[in-house]
C-alpha cells in the first residue's frame, strides 16, 4: 500500500521550496498578507486547487491508511468484510508502535535491509560505471555507432517481466542455455537460482542488464552538453586522456550524475520485479529484499498481515527520506543546487 | 502449495482480469419456471496441459444440460489460487463462483467468511456416499462449505526402463533408496530421485515417516520442531547432499516432471494428479514403463499426506442456484468415474469405484489403498497457513543456508505465532 507511495519520495523532498501556502496547511500568516495574496493570486489558487486535491486523494489517502495500519494489528481475520451473505464487522485493535519495536529489534528487517542494502550499491555502482564507460565510447565517431546505441537500449525496451523471464529460462540448472554453455566447456554447471550467493549475484547481474541503458542515455546526454573547446583546450595544455575525463568529464556531468544515481538507487531500492519474478526472494529468503517481504506479508502469507506489511512499507519510506535529505545535503555543500 | 508457478501465471491473471470484468453485474438465478440461467465463473486449479482440457469438456458438459447457463472456465495456477481467490473475495471483485479449493484451504476459507454454507441446498446430493476421509475437510463448525472432488496422495513414480538397467528394486526405504540412488548412478550416471525443493507438500512424507508431524490438533501443540521433525530435515538434506537427490529452488514443478519425462531422473516422488501430464513425456509413450511404489519408509513408517480437493461456492456469488448445480454436477457419480478413467483420479464417492472406468484405472486401484491409510491434517482454519513457514526453512535446509536444528525450531516458532495459545 504504502510501498507505491515511495516514488513520490523525490518530488516531496526536493518541492519543500515550492509548496507555497495554499488554504489550510500550516500556520496561518498574519490575514493581511494572506489577504493580498488570495487577492493577487486567487486565480492561481483555484486553478491548481482540483490538482492539490487529486494529490491528496490518491497519495494522501492511502499513504495515511497505511500508516494508520501500521500502528494496528490488522491482518485478514480482523478487518471488515461483507461477502454475500456474510457480514464481518472490523475487530482488529491500535497497538502503538509495537509493530515498529517488533521490526527494528528482529532479524528479520534489519537482515533484509542489510541484503537491501547491498543489492542497492552494487546495481546502481555497476549500472553507474558500465553506463559510463558505454556512454564514452558512444560519445566518439564510430562506424555503426547508431546502431550499436540501438543495441544498447535494448534491454530497456523489452517489457520488464519478459526480460526477467527469458534470464529465468537462461539461468534454470539443468536445462538453461548458460549451463548448457559451460557444460560444453566442460565446466561443471552452476546453481544459479538454487545457491544462496549465487542466487544473489544472479539477480543483480539481471537489474544490471536492465538498468544499464538508462544510465548510459543519460549519461550520454550530459556528455553530449560538455563543450568541446574545452577538451581542446585541455589537450592543447598536455592533459593525458586520463586528466582530461577527470578534470572536465567528470564535472561536466556532475548535473547529471547526481541526479540519475538518487533516482536509480530509489528504483533500485524498490526493484519489485526482478527479484519477485527471478527468485520470489528464494532460496529460502535469500535475495528478498524489503519491497518484496513487504508484499510477502500482504499477499503471500495467511493469515495475511496487513500491520506488519505497511510497517515495513512506512519504513521503506522513511528509509528513503532520510536518504535523499542526506544526499541533498551531501550535495549542497559540494556547492551544488538542485 | 503444490504446483509451481508457470510463466502461464502471468498470461492466466491477464486472462482473469479480462473474464473478471464485465461478469460482476449479470445475475442469473432460477426463474419461476425452475430452469436454470446466468453464468458461472469456475476457477480450476488442475495441472495445465493435461487435467484441465478434461475439466474444460466436463464443464462444458454442465451447459448442455442446462442451456441457459453459461460456465465461464478459468484454470489458475495451483501456486497462486490460494492468495488470489482471497484477494479477489476480500475486495468483492473479481472472484469466481465456484472454487476448486485444496483441502486445507477449505477450513481457512470457511473461517474468513468467504464461502457460501452448503447444508440443504442442491449442491449436496447423497452425502453419505462420501468418502469419510474426503467429507473431513470439508466441514467446519457443524456446516459443510465445500463438497470434495478428488482425494489423493502420495507414491514414488518410477522408471522402469531405468531400473532394469541398473538391476534395482523399488525402495522401500530411505535407506535403501540411497543405495538405489548410487546403483542407478554407477550403471546409468542418472540421478536417482528428484525432490521437490520449493514446496513444502513434498517434505511431509519424510516427516510422517519419522513419525512426527506439523502440529497436534488433539492436544493443541506445534510438534514440528520435535526430534522426530529434526529427524526429517536431516533426512531430506542427507538425500540432497550425497547425491541421491536433486533438487531445486525455483520452478520446481517443471523441473521435476520435465527431467523425470526425459528420463533424466529415476524417481520422483508424487500423486494421482501428476499422472496424466507424466504420461505425455517421451519415457513414458508406453505406459507400461511408469511404475508407482509407496513412499519410502522412514526409521517410524510409512507416512504420506492425504490431500484432494473439494469444490466451494462463493458466497458473495450472484448466482448461487447455478452455482450449487455446477457443483453438484462436477462431484456427481458419473463425473468422477469419467474423470478416473480418462485422468486416474481418486473418486470421492464410494459407489463412484464401483464404476467400470475407476475399476479399470491400475493407478486408481494403486492409489486407493494408500489413501485409506494416509495421514490427515487437522482440518482448522490454519492449516492452509502452515506451508509458508515451513517452505521457506525446507528450502534453506536444502540449499544449506541453515542446519535441520534450527530449521525446525523456526518452523515451531512461527506455527506458535500462528496458533495462539498452541504449546
Amino acid at each position: 500500500m504504502a510501498v507505491h507511495t515511495s516514488q513520490s519520495v523525490a518530488k516531496a523532498a526536493g518541492d519543500t521550496v515550492a509548496r507555497g501556502r495554499s488554504r489550510g496547511t500550516g500556520n496561518p500568516p498574519p490575514p493581511s498578507r494572506l489577504r493580498r495574496a488570495m487577492s493577487v493570486h486567487w486565480y492561481a489558487w483555484t486553478m491548481v486547487a482540483p490538482v492539490v486535491i487529486v494529490i491528496g486523494v490518491i497519495i494522501g489517502y492511502p499513504l495515511g491508511r497505511g500508516i494508520w495500519l501500521s500502528l494496528t494489528d490488522a491482518n485478514e481475520r480482523n478487518v471488515a468484510r461483507s461477502i454475500g451473505v456474510n457480514e464481518l464487522p472490523a475487530t482488529y485493535k491500535f497497538v502503538g508502535v509495537d509493530n515498529y519495536v517488533d521490526a527494528l529489534t528482529g532479524t528479520q528487517f534489519l537482515g533484509t535491509l542489510g541484503w537491501t542494502l547491498v543489492w542497492t550499491v552494487s546495481c546502481v555502482g555497476i549500472t553507474f560505471c558500465l553506463g559510463m564507460g558505454l556512454a564514452n565510447i558512444l560519445n566518439r565517431r564510430i562506424a555503426g555507432r547508431s546502431a550499436y546505441r540501438m543495441a544498447l537500449i535494448l534491454p530497456w525496451a523489452i517489457p520488464g517481466f519478459v526480460s526477467v523471464f527469458a534470464w529465468r529460462f537462461l539461468y534454470n540448472e539443468d536445462r538453461g542455455l548458460l549451463n548448457k554453455i559451460l557444460g560444453g566447456g566442460g565446466i561443471d554447471g552452476i546453481p544459479w537460482l538454487n545457491d544462496p550467493t549465487w542466487a544473489k549475484f544472479s539477480v543483480i547481474a539481471v537489474n544490471v542488464w536492465l538498468g544499464v541503458p538508462f544510465m548510459m542515455v543519460a549519461l550520454l546526454g550530459g556528455l553530449q552538453s560538455i563543450p568541446s573547446e574545452q577538451y581542446e583546450a585541455a589537450e592543447m595544455d598536455g592533459a593525458t586522456a586520463w586528466q582530461r575525463f577527470r578534470h572536465i568529464t567528470l564535472p561536466g556531468l556532475r548535473p547529471v550524475s547526481t541526479t540519475v544515481i538518487l533516482l536509480s538507487t530509489i528504483w533500485t531500492f524498490n526493484m519489485f520485479p526482478v527479484i519477485f519474478l527471478l527468485t520470489r526472494g528464494g532460496p529460502g529468503e535469500a535475495t528478498q529484499i524489503l519491497v518484496t517481504q513487504a508484499y510477502k506479508f500482504s499477499f503471500e502469507i495467511s493469515p495475511r498481515d496487513f500491520a506488519q506489511s505497511s510497517t515495513w512499507g512506512v519504513l521503506i519510506l522513511v528509509l528513503l527520506m532520510l536518504f535523499a535529505m542526506v544526499y541533498r545535503r551531501v550535495l549542497r555543500t559540494q556547492g551544488d543546487n538542485w | 502449495m503444490r504446483r509451481g508457478i508457470t510463466a502461464t501465471a502471468l498470461v492466466a491473471a491477464l486472462a482473469l482480469a479480462a473474464t473478471a470484468c464485465g461478469s460482476d453485474d449479470e445475475t442469473g438465478g432460477s426463474k419461476s419456471s425452475g430452469e436454470l440461467s446466468g453464468t458461472v465463473t469456475w476457477w480450476d486449479t488442475s495441472t495445465v496441459g493435461s487435467e484441465d482440457k478434461v475439466f474444460k469438456k466436463l464443464a462444458e458438459g454442465f451447459e448442455k444440460k442446462h442451456p441457459k447457463v453459461d460456465v465461464k472456465y478459468v484454470n489458475v495456477p495451483f501456486g497462486e489460487a490460494q492468495n488470489k481467490f482471497k484477494n479477489a473475495a476480500q475486495a468483492g471483485a473479481g472472484a469466481p463462483d465456484v472454487i476448486r479449493s485444496e483441502v486445507a484451504w477449505t477450513p481457512e476459507f470457511a473461517d474468513l467468511g468467504y464461502l457460501a454454507p452448503l447444508d440443504g441446498t442442491s449442491a449436496l446430493k447423497n452425502e453419505k456416499d462420501f468418502l469419510e476421509q474426503a467429507a473431513a475437510s470439508t466441514k467446519y463448525k457443524d456446516k459443510t462449505y465445500a463438497v470434495p472432488q478428488v482425494i489423493d496422495s502420495m507414491g514414488i513414480f518410477y522408471n522402469k526402463k531405468i531400473f532394469k538397467e541398473a538391476g534395482v528394486e523399488v525402495p522401500s526405504s530411505i535407506a535403501d533408496l540411497k543405495t538405489v540412488s548410487k546403483t542407478i548412478k554407477e550403471k546409468t550416471g542418472k540421478t536417482g530421485l528428484y525432490l521437490r525443493g520449493d514446496d513444502a507438500y513434498w517434505f511431509l512424507s519424510f516427516l510422517y515417516g519419522e513419525g512426527g508431524d506439523l502440529v497436534d490438533a488433539s492436544t493443541k501443540s506445534v510438534t514440528v520442531d520435535k526430534p522426530e521433525g529434526v529427524k526429517a530435515f536431516k533426512t531430506v538434506k542427507d538425500l540432497v547432499d550425497s547425491g541421491a537427490a536433486k533438487t531445486d529452488a525455483t520452478d520446481g514443478w517443471e523441473n521435476m516432471q520435465s527431467s523425470f519425462k526425459d528420463g533424466k531422473v529415476a524417481m520422483m516422488i508424487n500423486g494421482p494428479w501428476a499422472v496424466a501430464d507424466t504420461l505425455t513425456g517421451k519415457e513414458f509413450a508406453d505406459k507400461a514403463n511408469l511404475g508407482i511404489a509407496p513412499v519410502p519408509a522412514g526409521s517410524a513408517s510409512q507416512g504420506a499426506p492425504q490431500g484432494g480437493h473439494n469444490l466451494a461456492v462463493y458466497a458473495g456469488s450472484k448466482n448461487l442456484d447455478a452455482s450449487y448445480a455446477f457443483v453438484e454436477y462436477m462431484t456427481s457419480v458419473e463425473t468422477q468415474a469419467q474423470t478416473a478413467g480418462e485422468l486416474n483420479l481418486l473418486p470421492t464417492r464410494t459407489s463412484a469405484y464401483a464404476k467400470q472406468e475407476a475399476v479399470d484405472s491400475e493407478i486408481v486401484g494403486f492409489f486407493k489403498p494408500v489413501v485409506e491409510t494416509a495421514v490427515e491434517r487437522p482440518w482448522i482454519p490454519e492449516t492452509g497457513s502452515l506451508f509458508a513457514p515451513l517452505v521457506t526453512e525446507y528450502t534453506k535446509v536444502l540449499t544449506g543456508q541453515t542446519t535441520p536444528e534450527k530449521a525446525a525450531s523456526t518452523t515451531g516458532d512461527s506455527y506458535r505465532k500462528l496458533l495462539k495459545g498452541w504449546k
